[in-house]
């Protein structure tokens, strides 16, 4: 980071220096920074987590960790990963290239960005630190349902005001996302000429705006169930656990698909450029994205194809859930296509992106069979449900921020990554994920139950190559480290178009991009 | 590409934000110490409260200086107007979320608790039936009725949205004792919701028994009104910030978001009230 500091320091920079420059800065690429940073010891955190969690099944019996401990462990890794990590990780590429990649000076609201950002480290503290009160955190999983949820101790609320707060960051973020994009393009950019990435980060933002809210009110109610003597999540007062998970779900769905919308964005912006053609299909991609993003909010109870509903509803959510399936599929074939007789090579960010293509969709493949009902009331809640998201979330989200990290670093450092450490990266990555969750898909057909520390014999051989393969996996991690590291520090120089294929504005700029750009905004043909 | 180029404002670092981190970060350990029974709780709390309050009025009022002082083109306010139209929006979905769980209960799970096994099995006699508090809340109480100070608040606030839409005229047609008048008499118009309001909670929790604790019904009735409550009481204070601003001379006829913004806010709420005396209160 020191590095990146002198490097913008020698742009027009002024104002205060030092640690006062990071928390009071209105400049987009110092607030993406730091997103990005946050987001990566987020990552470390949960990881963490994970690795404990992993250790713990490496043999059936209670060896490491008390159950109590487990289940903390789990839900905040599902919390730390989600709202820690893959969320801002976007929202901190957002910030670097939306305006760069549009034209703007900067985002629409500066001083909200900020705001945005810094609101994360206190909702950080509140979720982390419940680990250390009476109780512990909380173990109700991420998913928070009731009534375990309304059961829990002092970390369940520390829990429910952290979501309060990222809510808040998320929903400014997105309100500022929306707006620049709408407001700030520089003439000639009309939106059908928009960068991909920019449409993804449009579509998600819309769906953090409508479904966070959801989410707040949702916790809101277990904090009055817990406290207040309010009945929403009792049946004894008229109320009813199930339909906390009904509003969860209406949430949660949508919440996977902004986790994945922006990775698409980014594949759609590296696969061009590696294969040196444009982007087959832009306007079907961006309407795949749209009607990826309204159907979102139409398959939530596929989550809860066990808890109870009338057939009808089955099969509609399910029917509906499967068509989801259809753009989705546009997708990967528009970047098979793309990649079709294009002259490809395979610099990191490349490998990082075709990786996600195949395995990312494994992960659909999964997700279908959860669709049907009939195969779902056997998988749910078992390990193949673990399997399915793990290879939409791990191969698809953060195989996407890699690729995105590694086509973008020379932007923002001014310095070529290092080819050799970061392919390293990726086959260390892809080998060791495809160890730690192929297997799971087999226990979970087997029956192997999620969230549990202890399991039946039958489950002991491949719970200890998928252990394996997550200690593997999060060594990986670090080589990822050290090649950012090494790109801030030093390395070849980048031209102002660092990759030979890529088109855009952000590569008319400089490398490092400097402090400011855009001030005059470009003229786009 | 015909269109010329106006330069954007983009504010000078800013110390408030991380103001409102640490307000917001002692609120919220602040408020779950509190409800865990440790004295440093309340203490967490309305201390958060203080410095979120410094910091929304130096951050709010460096907002008016700018925009005063005439930093603001045609580009910014057209951010602020999308800006605004979002953020209602997500207070829809906040509603939405209450409103969707009042129907969930009413259509779908208390029906079901008064049909098949469950009422054979544990709760023998449960008619079901809105409104209700449950099957095992025995505590009889008297549900709210629609024509009594509901239909009044309704005129009300019906009413004060009818005053704002003339205080706009008259900001708009620079007659400006019209905006100052229209102003005070909706902020008024509020002020009078609001003690109806909370007169009617209390004739509620000593007459008729009817608590947050009563039920499914006590639940989503306290909070569909008390969110609605807590967003008039929130609208009441923008408006008055208005007012204030009318008195200091802000405003131009064709150049006044912030009054706006607070107008679109006051009439999202107006409208969340209809549906509210609907479903909560007449259905
Ligand atoms: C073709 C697209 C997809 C389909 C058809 C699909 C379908 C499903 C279904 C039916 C389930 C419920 C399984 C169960 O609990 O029994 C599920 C769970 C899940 N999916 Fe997907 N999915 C798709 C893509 C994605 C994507 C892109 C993501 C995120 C990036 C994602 C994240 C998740 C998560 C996190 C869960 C588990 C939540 C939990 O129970 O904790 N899915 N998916
Ligand atoms: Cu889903």
């Amino acid at each position: 980071m020191a590095a990146v500091m002198s490097d913008h320091a020698h742009g027009d920079h002024h104002g205060p220096t030092g640690l006062m420059r990071w928390i009071t800065t209105t400049n987009h690429k110092d607030i993406g920074t730091m997103y990005l940073v946050f987001s990566f010891i987020m990552f470390l955190s949960g990881g963490v987590m994970a690795l404990t969690i992993r250790a713990e099944l490496f043999q059936p019996g209670l060896q490491v960790v008390q159950p109590e401990f487990f289940n903390q462990l789990t839900t905040m890794h599902g919390l730390v990963m989600v709202f820690g990590a893959i969320m801002p990780a976007f929202v901190g590429f957002a910030n670097w290239q939306i305006p760069l990649m549009i034209g703007a000076c900067d985002m629409a609201f500066a001083r909200m960005n900020n705001w945005s950002f810094w609101l994360l480290p206190p909702a950080a503290t509140l979720l982390i630190g419940s680990f250390f009160v009476p109780g512990g955190a909380t173990a109700a999983g991420w998913t928070l349902y009731a009534p375990l949820s309304v059961q829990m101790g002092m970390g369940m609320d520390m829990a429910i005001f952290a979501i309060h707060i990222m809510g808040v960051s998320s929903i400014m973020g997105a309100i500022n996302i929306v707006v620049t994009i709408l407001n700030m393009r520089a003439p000639g950019m009309t939106m059908m000429k928009m960068p991909l990435f920019c449409w993804t980060w449009l579509i998600t933002a819309y769906l953090l705006i409508a479904v966070m809210p959801v989410l707040a009110g949702a916790v809101t109610m277990v904090l009055t169930d817990r406290h207040f003597g309010t009945s929403f999540f009792s049946a004894a007062g008229g109320g009813d656990p199930v339909m906390y998970q009904h509003i969860f779900w209406f949430f949660g769905h949508p919440e996977v698909y902004i986790m994945i919308l922006p990775a698409f964005g980014i594949i759609s912006q590296i696969i061009p450029t590696f294969a040196r053609k444009p982007l087959f299909g832009y306007a079907s991609m961006v309407y795949a994205t749209a009607s990826i993003a309204i159907l979102s909010f139409s398959v939530w109870a596929h989550h809860m194809f066990t808890t109870g509903m009338p057939a009808v509803g089955q099969l509609f959510f399910m029917y509906a859930t499967m068509l989801i399936a259809v753009p989705t599929g546009v997708k990967v074939f528009n970047w098979v296509a793309t990649m079709w007789r294009g002259s490809m090579t395979f610099e990191t960010p490349m490998l990082f992106a075709v990786g996600f293509i195949f395995v990312f969709t494994m992960g659909g493949f999964t997700g279908l069979i959860c669709a049907i009902a009939p195969i779902d009331i056997q998988v749910q809640d078992t390990y193949y449900v673990v399997a399915h998201f793990h290879y939409v979330l791990v191969a698809g989200s953060l195989f996407a921020l890699f690729a995105g990290a590694y086509y973008w670093l020379p932007k923002w450092t001014g310095h070529m990554p290092d080819e050799r450490i970061g392919k390293l990266h990726f086959w260390c990555s892809i080998v060791f994920f495809n160890i730690t969750f192929f297997p799971m898909h087999f226990l979970g057909l087997a029956g192997m139950p999620r969230r549990i520390p202890d399991y039946a014999l039958q489950f002991a051989d491949f719970n200890m190559l998928a252990s394996i393969g997550a200690f593997g996996f999060g060594l990986s991690q670090l080589i990822f480290l050290a090649a950012v590291v090494k790109c801030v520090r030093g390395g070849e120089k980048a031209a102002a178009r660092a990759w030979e294929g890529a088109e855009g504005l952000e590569w008319t700029v400089p490398s490092p991009a400097p402090h400011h750009t855009f001030e005059e905004a470009p003229v786009v043909k | 590409m015909t269109q010329t180029f106006e330069k954007y404002f983009v504010p000078e670092p800013s110390k408030y934000p991380i103001f409102g981190s640490i307000a917001l970060l002692l609120f919220g350990s602040g408020a779950a110490m509190w409800l865990n029974g440790f004295k440093a709780g309340p203490w967490a709390f309305f201390l958060g409260i203080a410095v979120l309050v410094f910091m929304l009025f130096g951050w709010f009022g460096q907002v008016v200086h700018e925009s005063e002082g005439g930093k603001y083109g045609r580009k910014v306010d057209r951010s602020f107007r999308w800006s605004m139209g979002w953020f209602i929006f997500s207070e829809v979905m906040f509603f939405a979320a209450f409103f969707g769980a009042l129907f969930y209960a009413r259509v779908l799970s208390v029906p079901w608790l008064a049909t098949g096994d469950t009422v054979e099995l544990l709760w023998q006699g449960f008619a079901g039936g809105w409104p209700t508090a449950g099957p095992d809340k025995p505590d009889p109480f008297t549900p709210m009725t629609a024509w009594g100070i509901p239909a009044l608040n309704t005129l009300i606030l019906l009413s004060s949205g009818a005053t704002l839409t003339w205080a706009h005229h008259g900001l708009r047609h620079d007659k400006r004792s019209q905006l100052k008048l229209g102003l005070l008499v909706t902020i008024l118009l509020g002020v009078l919701f609001l003690s109806l309001q909370i007169y009617e909670y209390r004739h509620a929790y000593a007459e008729l028994n009817l608590r947050l604790d009563t039920g499914i019904y006590g639940s989503t009735f306290y909070l569909l009104t008390g969110f609605h409550g807590m967003h008039v009481t929130v609208g009441a204070i923008m408006l008055t910030v208005m007012l204030g601003r009318a008195l200091a001379g802000h405003f131009t006829p064709d150049s006044h978001f912030g009054f706006e913004a607070a107008a679109w806010y006051w009439h999202f709420v107006d409208v969340v009230w209809l549906l509210l005396f609907v479903v909560v209160y007449l259905l």
